[in-house]
């Protein structure tokens, strides 16, 4: 291996050697060999800073957090101290397996970071292609402004912008007077822990759970509460979150508009094909691409959703916006179960990852059909 | 869809784009507004964004409260890991695009694997680490881990990939060793990219909240993000006290809006390269 990379090297460094004839010049060689050497020793300390940070800060954590994941630790001294024991699978199987709140609050974040992705990444996705569709038309007049008007949020603080939609959906905020204007009395947003789909069910007279979905639980947590949608809570921190990630999806849509031929386009409209199926025979297949980044991108991001509910709800009401995230940070920093948040967060990774592989996966698969 | 569409078609398409755009841009209307309300205006007048009777009560409030040692935090934890990143980002970009030796590509691979680590699951293993090495809460905790990113690395390496050989070759016959070629030659030549990094690197760090949750505990090592949480979240948040925490969240929003509104497309740039590389 190293022996191919040397071949490789002194390939890509010929240019260096003189073009003196067949055979180079000693003088040329000497210099050529005292370039590698000395690239070799410049090349490794100019890494050597990011090697180190990194090291310790990305790689050195999760070897650690693996350990601690596996491990009694309650949060006092060191980790690595000899009366830290080493307890096998058990911060696992607490999580999974024993009944228990440990057991149940995990379902209960999984269950709403589930709701949290399912509408995110849909809603996001098609505000963001259907604007950057708009916007590409031409002779659209302000368009610079539109495009900085909806990417501005995703370049300010997530901390702020939690600010500003704490007042905006408080009891007495901006988005109930707007309700009350219409007639309608809007809920007291972050302190309803109603899902959603139970307000639905609700409202065609299904008060209380069937048995059959009362009586089956799932990871200590009945379906009926699985079932229960996202709480108006939640549904609160998603539109903050799809008001301020659009527009950096938005761009990466109009960019890729920007880069499609239009001949082909032309040729449809020409054709007769209006623009409706224009847009989708011909515009969204070429974006397919772009969509799947999007998408992909978006799903990875949605599992990691922190910042919002630390500074907003702190999983209330009712634990309807814990996240696997804030939780993994709430048992470790708050209960001092050191080994379970270690071990949400890897189950957290998993979870991510495989989302990755698919995302690899699934843009593989696009690279080799077109 | 690119061509001139039907009268009718155009009209829905601005009336789109300005009924989103209102809904963008009135949120910060009505914080600007509500900062300079009293308490009880905020509460009865939650949609106009005009105060009746404006008032700068809750600046002098929060030059009261800790917010100026925020601000003073936010700041130089943000120019310093600006600093670190942008020399250190480069330097390691340059070593990965320029430099010849045995182990680079395994560096490359490395630093996009590192790339893919989705942050939030790091938060807990970060803070093993910095305990562990006696660093938490100081401020080497909250800058020396950010002062590298592998994202940062990728965008300066992608850059110098494409300054040509030949740039450097008249510094190497002029004798100049690997360094000075990197600072007074090829870097000159990376300034949109330097830029780009700048700015992507100081909104970053001037954002960053999960990272100072996790490597401080005490007050005075607040930063803009965790101090105003807590102003959210603390004792304030019975009494509601919206002009306050508007106005805090005003203010800290205004450095990264100066530079977002001077560097624009550099944000983009950085935007659709954060793209590419995904």
């Amino acid at each position: 291996m190293a022996g191919t990379r040397g071949a490789t090297d002194t390939t890509a460094s010929a240019p260096v050697v003189p073009p003196g004839g067949a055979t180079p010049r000693p003088a040329g060689r000497r210099r050529h060999s005292n370039r590698i050497r000395r690239d070799g020793l410049a090349g490794w300390l100019f890494l050597a800073p990011a090697i180190l940070v990194l090291g310790s800060f990305l790689v050195l954590p999760v070897l650690m957090a693996a350990w601690v994941s596996l491990s009694d630790w309650n949060g006092n001294g060191s980790p690595l101290a000899s009366g830290v024991d080493f307890v096998g699978a058990d911060n696992y199987t607490a999580l999974l397996d024993e009944p228990g709140l440990g057991r149940t609050n995990f379902a209960t974040s999984i269950r709403n970071n589930l709701y949290f992705v399912l509408l995110v990444v849909p809603l996001q996705t098609s505000l963001a292609l259907l604007l950057a569709v708009v916007l590409h038309q031409k002779g659209l007049r302000a368009r610079s402004f539109f495009r900085t008007a909806y990417y501005f949020p995703t370049v300010t603080s997530s901390v702020a912008i939690s600010v500003v939609f704490l007042f905006l959906f408080a009891s007495t905020g901006s988005v109930n007077a707007a309700l009350g204007l219409a007639g309608i009395e809007g809920p007291s947003w972050f302190a309803d822990p109603r899902g959603l789909l139970h307000l639905l069910l609700g409202a065609v007279g299904l008060d209380t759970a069937p048995a059959v979905l009362a009586d089956t639980e799932l990871l200590g947590l009945s379906l009926w509460d699985w079932f229960s949608g996202p709480s108006v809570a939640m549904c609160a921190i998603i539109l903050l979150v799809v008001w301020t990630s659009t527009g950096a999806y938005m761009l990466m849509f109009y960019a890729a508009l920007q880069n499609l031929p239009e001949t082909v386009h032309e040729a449809a409209l020409i054709d007769g094909a209006n623009r409706w199926q224009t847009f989708w025979r011909i515009t969204l297949p070429q974006l397919r691409p772009t969509v799947f980044l999007v998408l992909t991108l978006g799903l990875i991001g949605t599992w990691q959703v922190f910042d919002q509910v630390y500074a907003l709800s702190k999983g209330a009401p009712g634990g309807t916006t814990l996240t696997p995230a804030f939780l993994s940070y709430v048992e470790s920093f708050v209960n001092g179960e050191w080994g379970r948040g270690s071990a949400i967060a890897f189950l957290l990774f998993l979870i991510i990852v495989a989302l990755t592989l698919l995302q690899r996966f699934v843009l593989r698969d696009k690279g080799a059909v077109e | 869809m690119s061509t001139r569409g039907s009268p009718v078609a155009r009209i829905a398409g601005y009336a789109l784009l300005i009924t989103v755009a209102v809904a963008y841009i009135f949120p910060f209307l009505i914080q600007l507004g509500t900062a300079f309300k009293t308490d009880p205006e905020a509460n009865a007048h939650p949609l106009d964004p005009i105060p009746q009777d404006p008032t700068t009560a809750v600046f002098s409030q929060l030059a009261a409260l800790d917010f100026p040692l925020w601000a003073f935090n936010s700041a130089f934890v943000a120019v310093t890991v600006t600093i670190g990143r942008v020399f250190f980002d480069s330097l390691a970009g340059y070593a990965l695009s320029r430099l010849r030796f045995r182990g680079r590509n395994a560096v490359l691979a490395a630093v996009i694997a590192v790339m893919a680590v989705p942050g939030v699951v790091l938060l807990i293993p970060k803070f093993l680490v910095l305990n562990q090495l006696g660093m938490y809460d100081t401020y080497a905790a909250m800058i020396v881990p950010l002062m590298v990113d592998a994202a940062g690395i990728f965008i300066m390496k992608q850059f110098f990939d494409g300054i040509p050989d030949s740039v450097e070759e008249a510094a190497r016959i002029d004798g100049a060793g690997p360094f000075r070629t990197f600072w007074s030659v090829v870097l000159p030549m990376a300034r949109p990219a330097l830029i780009t990094l700048t700015i992507l690197s100081f909104q970053g760090s001037w954002n960053e909240l999960p990272h100072f949750i996790v490597s401080r505990q005490s007050a005075d090592l607040n930063t803009l993000t965790t101090g105003v949480s807590t102003l959210v979240g603390g004792q304030l948040s019975a009494g509601n006290q919206f002009p306050l925490k508007l106005g805090a969240a005003l203010l800290m929003t205004i450095p990264v809006a100066l530079v977002f509104f001077v560097f624009q497309r550099h944000f983009v740039r950085g935007a659709t390269e954060g793209a590419d590389k995904g």
